[in-house]
């Protein structure tokens, strides 16, 4: 009697749980990737051209200071707020140009900021949509009037590109969304891109950016590592990269072709499609449970007997 | 299915344990306080590289689970119809109840914009691809379903008393607060007969309750391990795979039976009343099953990804991995023996063996095996310690004083009874 209802429970345990959960997980791999959408607005940054001189940094604040709140950083030598050289992207820091030196031969400058993905997992993972991806610029944008600020963006992040404001009361997230209520709405350029004396940072349509990269590669290959960080990194991302050093030296990690987001996704909507899977659940054991407590009341004094007897 | 399965622990309230707990728990909020002041930077050690610290691992991620005890005991109840377990169930749903609040108020604190928290009700906000947003509806609902579980233990209480505390309190300051005696009595008294309307009502539409506090838990505890699926690129391989929700739910269930079987030997011990041995010696029969499920599934899917090198390499993550394996698969054979099953120190031995490597495992998911990438350390502070210390003692302070309110504790007959009162 005990052996067969623990049958039961492992049966139904397996039914309830383990197929609704398990099943995604294998049904998974043959998913295809959608293709990129090289409409959308990006930016491609030459590190052979960037000269370090950071006006893309100082412009980037001087723009968009005051929308999202961002105050420079300030060294504790500096009362006169002459100088702002933060070490890393932070809640006051949208873009960044630092220097990488492999050896003292070879170096370069690199530049950092949200990298706009065609397929952005902090998008996906926000549970209250206040990262949004806009349909026609693919501009990756922030709302800090629904934000609750779990930081879940950060944690999905590849790039760890968005940043929280730890030491505020009142904080937010902080990162690039291309000018778009500033510069980008005035000008029709990021403000990086417009001050950049180089030309190491172009501004347009992805497809405009990728067609200028290969014609690059092709006519200097010997300047450039071959290969366009972006194209197809994490499903392609709108901000693409040129340089003469390993990106991997630059801190641009080495990532697979399909986007986190997919994967997860994927295996999210697999259970709750439709949300049948739960009402299912649900429904399934509220039979079991109403016909158990029938029972119960049937034969109380029984039922304790037989239950005593076994499962110990 | 009777109430009289219960009874209020009719002991002390204002021991020397209350005093250590609250203290810890003011303590903690203290620096709850300086946190929503000065901002989480001044109290905690949590960076862009590692947003999620102490908090969300220990209080949320696994304090839930912790907090399984209502869940696992509940599906044994009332799906596998092992009715005589009914009288474990309502100390389990406190804890549970505990577990859950707190781990919902963990999360206020944790987050850094907590009032916009409201957009979880704005069906335009809505994010169906978040586990997250999952997560959050489900926790919410879950901590409501167990507060109405818990409610015929109160109107039990309001029924049955005769407010002598309060009839003293109003006798000692009878005018001081502009209170009138009888009037108050009287609303009091009210209360009790609106409570005994509501209990037949509620006792008859309870079942869906709880088959819902059944079907919750499913969902979100799965859904815990989902929250990570994101991260491919910085969650150690040994621990990032699609089945993740899967691990994370079995997990949860035997971390619940083990934890109602600590909960009840600890409350024996600490509130001296006679072991439940009957009842823990069954409850601790089906944990070796779940656990070997779970571990058959790690190892199915370690070998699947061709991560078996990468477990065995002794490092700094395959360790962690081995001892969490090894905990839980340690206790989950020493409780094959159905000897061992029927002895309160061996139970309480595998107990915490299969809690701690069940625990380690979500430690390993959310902190130890998650590298953000060079040049990211985390260690929690003293401060962000102090606060989850603070909440989990606050946690045990309103189950040792509630026990002592309500009835919760499953009765004791007879003899028993005498014993206990003895002791």
């Amino acid at each position: 009697m005990s052996q067969k209802s623990r049958r039961e429970f492992l049966k139904l345990a397996g039914l309830a749980g383990a197929g609704l959960v398990a099943a995604p997980a294998v049904a998974l791999a043959s998913h295809p990737v959608a293709g990129a959408n090289d409409e959308e607005l990006g930016m491609l940054y030459d590190a052979t051209k960037c000269v370090g001189c950071k006006a893309c940094m100082s412009a980037c604040k001087r723009v968009n200071g005051d929308y999202g709140s961002l105050s420079y950083e300030q060294a504790k030598f500096d009362p006169d707020k002459l100088w702002d050289a933060p070490q890393d992207l932070t809640g006051s820091t949208r873009t960044l140009i630092k220097l990488v030196k492999d050896t003292p031969k070879e170096w370069s400058y690199v530049k950092y900021s949200c990298m706009h993905c065609q397929k952005p997992s902090c998008v996906s993972v926000c549970p209250v949509a206040a990262m949004t991806k806009d349909k026609i610029t693919g501009i990756v944008d922030y709302n800090k009037n629904t934000c609750i600020g779990c930081r879940y963006c950060q944690i999905a992040c590849a790039f760890n590109i968005p940043k929280f404001q730890w030491e505020k009361a009142i904080p937010q997230i902080v990162k690039c969304d291309l000018c778009k209520n500033t510069n980008l709405k005035q000008k029709g350029i990021s403000a990086c891109a417009e001050v950049c004396p180089t030309g190491a940072i172009m501004f347009g349509k992805r497809k405009d950016l990728l067609a200028e990269a290969k014609k690059r590669l092709a006519e200097h290959p010997k300047q450039y590592v071959n290969h366009i960080y972006g194209e197809h990194e994490l499903g392609g991302t709108n901000h693409l990269y040129l340089a003469a050093l390993q990106f991997k030296k630059l801190g641009l990690p080495e990532l697979k072709g399909e986007a986190p987001a997919e994967f997860s996704e994927k295996i999210q909507h697999t259970i709750y499609k439709g949300f049948i899977a739960p009402v299912a659940l649900y429904g399934t054991l509220c039979f079991i449970a109403v016909r158990n407590m029938k029972k119960g009341n049937d034969h109380t004094a029984e039922q304790k007997k037989s239950d005593d007897g076994g499962d110990q | 299915m009777s109430h009289d399965e219960y009874q209020i622990h009719r002991a002390k309230i204002l021991t020397p344990a209350f005093w250590v707990l609250l203290t810890l728990t003011v303590i903690g909020f203290a620096l709850i306080a300086v946190r929503f002041i000065w901002g989480i930077g001044a109290v905690s050690n949590l960076s862009d590289g590692y947003p999620w610290g102490i908090w969300i691992t220990y209080d949320v991620a696994t304090g839930t689970a912790i907090a399984c005890g209502g869940y696992a005991v509940a599906i044994l109840i009332y799906i596998r119809n092992k009715m005589h377990y009914h009288p474990l169930i309502r100390s389990a749903v406190l804890t549970s109840l505990f577990g859950y609040g707190l781990a919902g108020f963990s999360v206020m604190v944790d987050v850094g914009r907590p009032w916009n928290a409201y957009n979880f009700f704005v069906p335009s906000q809505w994010q169906a691809n978040s586990a997250m947003f999952e997560v959050a509806l489900c926790v919410m609902a879950y901590t409501t379903v167990l507060a109405i579980e818990f409610l015929p233990a109160v109107l039990t209480r309001l029924q049955e008393t005769n407010w002598s505390r309060a009839r003293s309190f109003l006798e000692k300051y009878h005018g001081r607060f502009g209170l009138d005696t009888p009037v108050v009595l009287e609303k009091l008294e009210r209360l009790g007969q609106r409570a005994l309307w509501l209990q037949p009502k509620l006792d008859k539409v309870l079942i869906f309750v709880i088959v819902l506090g059944i079907t919750l838990p499913t969902m979100h505890q799965s859904s815990l391990g989902s929250l990570l699926l994101i991260a491919s690129t910085k969650l150690y391989p040994l621990w990032h795979t699609g089945f993740l929700p899967l691990l994370f739910l079995i997990n949860c269930m035997f971390i619940g039976y083990s934890i109602a079987i600590l909960e009840s030997i600890i409350s024996s011990y600490g509130f001296k009343r006679p072991f439940e041995i009957e009842q823990l010696s069954g409850l601790a029969s089906i944990t070796p099953y779940l656990t070997s499920i779970w571990l058959c599934v790690v190892v199915g899917d370690l070998v699947w990804r061709g991560q078996v090198a990468n477990a065995l390499r002794f490092d700094f993550y395959s360790a962690f991995f081995l001892l969490e394996f090894g905990l839980v698969a340690t206790g989950s054979l020493l409780l094959f023996s159905k000897k061992r099953r029927q002895s309160p120190r061996w139970l309480f031995i595998t107990a915490v063996l299969i809690v701690l490597g069940g625990a380690l495992y979500r430690f390993n998911v959310y902190l130890i095996g998650f590298n953000p990438g060079q040049g990211w350390r985390y260690f929690p502070s003293l401060a962000e310690l102090l606060i989850t210390v603070g909440i989990v003692a606050f946690e045990i302070l309103g189950y040792q004083v509630l026990v002592k309110l309500f009835p919760v504790l499953p009765r004791l007959h007879g003899h028993e009874e005498q014993a206990a009162v003895k002791a």
